[in-house]
């Protein structure tokens, strides 16, 4: 994991006491309500429903058991006792008061964390695959990447201004994770013909009220011209972003109105015109970096464990927990977990400061102390020796850490919703829980395989809606909430956008429409085809068709209660 | 119109005048909007001259008149539109040496951005300045003493600054 040297610790030092200044400059007026509000918004402080969220950055989604300790601590001394993990791989508290705020950014730089830019019109918290390093499909290991990025992004002197919020994803592997097609800027690690690494370098994805696809603008940037190029890529949108219209400023706008072809030919007549040199890391940092992200000190092992093989013929709950939740490590007899913050009836990406404290240690014991958050809102254990799933398993399950449904249909993303979100136009979370506890049954799960489903209470689409295998988006019409459900979502590096099955309906009917829609998925399946490679190849007509009936079937018991 | 470099509060010798020919009536040096800048210059050839560009100027409208100007005051429409920041970026590229001013209702957290982006001075309406003080900006530009990026402002950046103090420790 990367560590702070002097100057990153002095930076966000500097940056609490800044954070404070303003906060007493809002206090005495020197600074307006409006002037005030994108000062807070940058360091993650935004006004919701009922009160203030605190939205901390994890760097591409990498904790230590102590910062999770400090996390806990927060939780408890100035939150409800529970943080929320996001689809942006970052945490926030829902509860805080201004007044601690500066404290609590205090406590977060004692564990070498931040609350810098995780919201406003700048660049975002970078985000990555949360199996970086892990997977054996890596060209290279994608952190050192972002966090030269987020350094270089801090606090950037012409790039504080945007037209709006841009992002930035970053991929080291060949199957997508990061979801780097849907972002502003997507980054996929590649070798050209010579072996040389460098970049693929994909602009103007989104998702949001118009979702897109991004467009690769450069096949192969070399490795040591990043910052260079993205300081192009900025100054162009900086200077060209539409500023008139909010729902249009994102850059996947301005490339869209530009046309892909001029968009990278400004890209590039500013790219020539700048100093590279002078703006790029030096090989020496790019390496220090680096230097921080080695593998840590693997024992030597067989590839499979005897220990975990008996354990878990001897207990069924332990081997689908391994089946379904172990991911598989480049180093022999180690394996990845993912702890699925989904909990049947829990709100996904909840955390309480006791689960937090309970992970830390297992982090700490069991996986060289390092833990990575996902995008789905879970959690993973990066480095566990095969030989130790058996204890840690036992741990999380009195944790209440112990679902084994990571990626199946219970897995669910919902963004906060009307429960928390004052832009909301429908519940999110409800409607979770609610699919959730239908599909409650362990060997139904199994059966139906791996669906991803996502959830979104409007059309700004924090749940990703759009790249979900099913995607609901809560919206409100004519006073009652109405959700629309689209098939087909997928952010991986198949990226497409979901389609339409029909007119939205009630919150109650949700549940039983997605026993429909699986329903036509398992008559649709051939082979061992997982939900979303059935859509791939049947089509959206069948999923359309079993929509159209299950609504047919809903009428008549609607129209007899009323 | 208050006029802050970081050396503190300062004086305004330049006459904002928006017309050819208020430009030519005027006493002193003049800062004219862009449009007029050709005809004032024809007219008063090697004149201590102003142009003033909104934000959203491109650098090629700007260009052809950059060596005649002693200084360029680009406009921002509100203190949160970034566009001058990149603007300052592309004027000083062209090898422009003189005062770059950024002209508008920016605020006091801006003031090391503005410096670092290239711009020497910011001219503030008179009720922001009542708001925000000269100290105050004086203050906020001195709140983060390091920056990551290099290329902008005259400090070393972080990086550089590693770079020096590893080949420090390895001689
Ligand atoms: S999708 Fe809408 S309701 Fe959900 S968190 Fe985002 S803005 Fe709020």
């Amino acid at each position: 994991m990367y560590r702070y040297d002097e100057f990153d610790e002095r930076f966000v030092r500097e940056r609490v006491a800044q954070f404070r200044g303003q906060v007493e400059r809002r206090i005495d007026g020197s600074l307006s309500e409006d002037e005030f509000k994108p000062l807070r918004l940058k360091n993650g402080l935004y006004l919701q429903l009922h009160a203030y969220m605190l939205r901390i950055a994890v760097p591409y989604g990498t904790l230590n058991s102590r910062q999770l300790r400090q996390l806990a601590h927060i939780a408890e001394t100035y939150d409800k006792g529970y943080g929320h993990f996001t689809t942006r791989q970052n945490l926030q508290f829902n509860w805080p008061k201004l007044k601690d705020v500066p404290d609590i950014l205090g406590l977060l730089a004692d564990v070498e964390m931040h609350c810098i830019q995780t919201s406003g019109n700048c660049i975002r918290n970078v985000t990555s695959d949360q199996f970086a390093g892990v997977a054996a499909d890596e060209v290279e290991d994608p952190r050192p990447t972002a966090e030269l990025i987020r350094q270089w992004s801090s606090l950037h002197p012409e790039f504080v201004w945007l037209p709006r919020k841009f992002k930035i994803a970053v991929t080291g592997a060949s199957h997508d994770r990061a979801a780097i097609k849907v972002h502003d800027i997507g980054l996929k690690l590649k070798r050209d013909a010579a072996g040389a690494v460098g970049y693929e370098v994909i602009v103007g994805g989104g998702l949001g009220r118009t979702p897109m696809i991004g467009k690769v603008i450069r096949e192969f940037l070399p490795k040591d011209e990043l910052l260079a190029y993205l300081e192009a890529v900025m100054r162009v949108y900086n200077s060209e972003g539409r500023r008139d219209n909010k729902f249009k400023a994102r850059v996947k706008i301005l490339v869209h109105e530009t046309g892909e072809e001029e968009f990278r030919a400004r890209v590039e007549e500013e790219y020539a015109r700048l100093d590279g040199p002078t703006i790029n890391a030096p090989d020496e940092e790019v390496r220090r970096i680096a230097a921080y992200f080695a593998p840590p000190a693997y024992a030597t092992l067989p590839e499979t464990s005897a220990v975990l093989d008996a354990a878990r013929a001897a207990d069924p709950a332990l081997d689908r927990f391994v089946a379904q939740n172990g991911f598989a490590h480049k180093q022999p007899g180690y394996i990845a977990l993912t702890i699925a913050l989904k909990e049947i009836g829990a709100v996904p990406g909840d955390m309480s400061a006791a689960q937090m404290r309970a992970f830390a240690d297992l982090a700490e014991t069991y996986s060289f102390d390092e833990f990575r958050v996902t995008h789905s809102q879970n959690l993973v254990l990066p480095h566990v020796r095969k030989d130790d799933v058996p204890a840690v398993f036992a741990a999380l399950k009195a944790a209440g850490l112990a679902s084994a449904n990571a990626g199946l249909i219970t897995d669910i993303i919902a963004c906060p919703g009307l429960d928390y979100c004052a832009l909301a136009t429908a519940k999110s979370i409800p409607i979770a829980q609610a699919i959730a506890k239908t599909f409650a049954d362990e060997k139904r799960q199994a059966a139906i395989g791996e669906l991803p489903i996502k959830i979104s209470g409007c059309i700004n689409a924090c749940g990703h809606h759009h790249v979900g295998a099913i995607g609901i988006l809560g919206l409100e019409k004519g006073g009652r909430e109405n959700y629309q459900i689209t098939v087909g979502g997928d952010a991986s590096e198949h990226a497409a956008l979901g389609e339409r099955l029909g007119p939205g309906i009630d919150a109650e009917d949700v549940p039983a429409a997605i026993e429909a829609i699986v329903e036509t998925y398992l008559a649709e399946r051939e082979g061992g085809e997982s939900f979303i490679e059935t859509v791939r190849r049947a089509g959206i007509e069948p999923f359309k068709a079993g929509f159209a009936s299950f609504l047919d079937d809903r009428a008549p018991a609607s129209e007899a209660a009323e | 119109m208050t006029l802050i470099t970081e050396d503190g509060a300062a004086e305004d010798r330049f006459t904002r005048a928006d017309t050819l020919e208020a430009a030519l009536a005027a006493e002193g040096p003049v800062l004219v909007p862009l449009p007029v800048a050709a005809d004032y210059l024809a007219k008063r050839p090697g004149a201590e001259t102003g142009i003033s560009v909104p934000g959203a100027t491109s650098i090629d409208e700007i260009r052809p008149h950059l060596a005649a100007a002693a200084l360029v005051a680009v406009e921002f429409p509100g203190f949160s539109d970034g566009r001058g920041f990149s603007l300052a970026r592309k004027i000083r590229r062209e090898g422009f040496a003189g005062t770059l001013r950024a002209s508008g209702p920016l605020i006091a957290d801006q003031f090391a951005d503005a410096l670092a982006c290239g711009f020497t001075e910011v001219e503030l309406p008179e009720t922001m300045a009542n708001r925000q003080p000269v100290q105050q900006w004086l203050a906020a530009k001195e709140t983060m003493s390091v920056h990551y990026q290099t290329g902008y402002g005259t400090e070393p950046s972080i990086l550089q600054q590693r770079l020096t103090a590893r080949k420090g420790a390895t001689r």
